[in-house]
């Protein structure tokens, strides 16, 4: 294992405040996940994974504790820090696909450039968005809207655009959640196809362990703490 | 610029996306932005035709009088001087051209009309120049037409009369033709005038005669005669005929002037001296340039020195403007207020569609903030996305609102006339409806939390 990981967490902890009492959810997380991994992040709802999940895609704070993302720590990060950070570090793929509705798959994964901080000419923007839409097998429909997709092709999209801002990260949040299983398992090589390819580090988070099955290493929530797969050395399956 | 321009095309796109609410959205600005240019363009149809009405009354007439004379310590008023001369008249309409649309000399006298066995004092006995009917706006002629420039250099005894006059000497017959005597000479009737009523005094303005000046000055007056200078007894002596009665000459208070004060201070009987000289500025608003106008060329040609008061008078008739400034005030006022509170109603529509639709798109709002954009980002986008909206409404409005004023002039014939100034108000007015009413909305949209948005059902 690098000395370097591209994700670092220490002693993470949340908690939520509900009326005068403090429930905790996270009570003390650490891990590391290193560059190029593809690990899935497994738990019983209720286990704090979302939670978990939600931090580590900068979508909230934690209460307490530690948090490198590319060398960089950012758990005490404003909202808009988080934001920046989001669009250029990570990209979200979720179980109902997000697009937005009466639009074309092309501007679907052009839209996360309107917040890119350096953007590229619309030129060479419609140019990768093509590329990418074509790598998930979408090239002949780039003037489709979700309403005239199916769900894997949906999703497809989805992917095209998380990966539009070239993240090192991908989290992707029970993405087969919503398809049957021919098409989850075509989702599922199209996500270790692009680990293998762009070296994209990719956390898959699942309830599934069938799902979890093609992750190198699974990270396991129970209560609010890790208990197994936290480091790769640990796990054991990382070769 | 580029951002923006790229923030308006995410607006745009946005907004097709839900073209029909954007629509019904936007309708309350449409008819807004439509009411006010609708009510601007009928209200400065309206005003343009009463301040036409009020101009014709002479609001825009400017008169030159002649100075006062002071004699034994006795003022005898404006107008008592005879220094108003036809080269006055001359250079004023020559120089003062920019200003004033025109100038006409006034040779004022008042005796007695006699047609066959009638007879008539009109109230205005006027010799002047063919320029007097367009200035004092008096439009066409009933009957005939008036004289020339040609009639007045030859001093032609013609004359056009009024139709008071036209009725105390002719009753229903036509004028045109006729033969009337003024102080025995004859004059033809070649024209009727139109009836304009009485003025705001009270007296009758179409108890009038009008003839060339020079007919009037040589051949009836001999001298302007309400000017008569009371302390020169040869004049009095010529007008009052009851002095020949009852003799008033008498002691004479002052001495007769000798010939070397006579040549000093000639008399001014061979000069042809006007009455008043009546001028018409260009419009309402050049009336107080114009005066100064004349003022100054006037100075100039009677050798005024600076530190001297005037030995003339220019009067215009400011009551009749101020009372064309306060109809215009009231009506810009009045709808200034009407479209204000259209405009508002139309702002809280934006307002209350722009919160819905921040609520019905929460989920697009978590997704947009989970791919990177920061609160300032939403909250510009859906700033941007309200001014759109009004803008787009606003435009419409403009069209409509000018549509609307078309067919009013078209279909009723009211009189209407397009206010650029209403459109910039109304679009400028649409922007800050958009700015304020969807501030609120957006400053919502942007304070939403990523997680909460992105799992909103």
């Amino acid at each position: 294992m690098s000395a370097d990981p591209l994700i670092r967490l220490e002693d993470i902890a949340k908690s939520y405040r509900l009326g005068d009492a403090h429930v905790p959810v996270l009570r003390g997380v650490s891990l590391a996940i290193a560059r190029g991994e593809f690990v899935a992040l497994m738990g019983p709802s209720g286990s704090g994974k979302s939670t978990l999940m939600n931090l580590l895609g900068c979508l909230d704070r934690p209460t307490s504790g530690r948090y490198w993302l590319d060398g960089e720590e950012i758990s005490r990060a404003s909202a808009d820090r988080r934001a920046v950070i989001r669009g250029r570090r990570l990209g979200f793929v979720f179980q109902n696909f997000n697009l937005l509705a009466r639009t074309s798959a092309l501007q679907n994964v052009l839209m996360p450039l309107d917040y890119a901080l350096e953007r590229p000419s619309p030129r060479q923007a419609r140019d990768r968005a093509v590329q990418l839409l074509t790598r998930v097998g979408l090239g002949q429909r780039l003037d489709h809207e979700p309403a005239q997709m199916s769900g894997g092709q949906q999703q497809r999209v989805a992917i095209a655009r998380a990966l539009i801002n070239a993240p090192p990260v991908l989290l992707a949040d029970e993405p087969t959640g919503n398809l049957d299983s021919r098409t989850s398992r075509e989702v599922l090589e199209l996500f270790r196809e692009i680990n293998a390819e762009q070296g994209i580090t990719i956390i898959l988070v699942t309830h599934d362990a069938g799902v979890a099955r093609h992750a190198d290493r699974a990270i396991r929530v129970h209560d609010g703490l890790v208990v197994e797969g936290a480091f790769a050395d640990t796990a054991g399956a990382h070769a | 610029m580029t951002q923006l321009l790229r923030t308006i095309e995410t607006a745009l796109r946005a907004l097709r996306r839900n073209a029909m609410r954007s629509a019904l959205t936007t309708l309350g600005i449409v008819i807004g932005v439509a009411a006010v240019i609708t009510m601007m363009e009928i209200g400065n149809g309206s005003a343009a035709a009463i301040e036409e009405t009020i101009a014709r009354m002479g609001s825009n007439n400017l008169m030159v009088l002649p100075g006062s004379v002071t004699t034994g310590a006795v003022n005898y008023g404006t107008g008592s001087q005879q220094n108003l001369t036809i080269e006055d008249f001359e250079v004023v309409a020559a120089e003062c051209g920019e200003l004033v649309a025109g100038v006409a000399p006034v040779v004022s006298t008042r005796t007695q009309v006699v047609h066959g066995n009638r007879n008539w004092i009109p109230t205005y006995l006027y010799g002047t120049t063919p320029g007097y009917v367009d200035v004092r706006e008096w439009g066409e002629l009933d009957e005939g037409q008036m004289f020339t420039d040609a009639d007045v250099r030859r001093g032609a005894q013609v004359c056009v009369i009024g139709s008071t006059l036209a009725t105390a000497l002719f009753d229903d017959r036509s004028p045109l033709g006729g033969i009337v005597r003024i102080n025995q000479q004859p004059f033809k009737v070649i024209g009727v005038l139109a009836s304009k009523g009485a003025n705001m005094m009270g007296t009758d303005q179409d108890d009038i005669l009008l003839a060339p000046w020079t007919s009037i000055k040589y051949r009836v007056a001999g001298r302007s005669v309400p000017t008569v200078i009371a302390s020169d007894p040869s004049t009095a002596a010529k007008m009052n005929t009851l002095s020949q009665r009852y003799p008033s000459i008498g002691p004479l208070l002052y001495p007769t002037p000798s010939p070397a004060q006579l040549v000093n201070n000639p008399r001014v009987d061979r000069i042809p001296s006007l009455s008043l000289i009546w001028a018409r500025a260009r419009s309402a608003v050049d009336v107080a340039t114009a005066k100064a106008q004349i003022e100054a060329t006037l100075r100039r040609q009677h050798r005024i020195a600076p530190e001297e008061t005037d030995d003339f008078v220019v009067r215009d008739l400011t009551e009749q403007s101020k009372m064309l400034g306060s109809t215009a005030g009231l009506m810009a006022g009045l709808l200034l207020s009407v479209a204000l509170i259209s405009l508002a109603v139309g702002g809280v529509g934006i307002m209350n569609i722009m919160l819905v639709s921040v609520t019905e798109r929460t989920r697009e709002i978590g997704l947009r903030m989970a791919v990177g954009a920061r609160p300032r980002d939403i909250l510009k986008q859906f700033l941007v996305e309200a001014v759109v909206l009004c803008l787009l409404g606003g435009t419409i409005g403009i069209l409509v609102g000018r549509g609307g004023a078309e067919l009013v002039r078209l279909l009723l014939n009211w009189p209407t006339k397009i206010s650029v100034w209403a459109i910039v108000a109304s679009v400028s007015v649409s922007v800050i409806v958009g700015v304020l009413f969807g501030f609120y909305p957006a400053w919502k949209a942007s304070r939403l939390d990523p997680i909460g948005a992105l799992r909103y059902e």
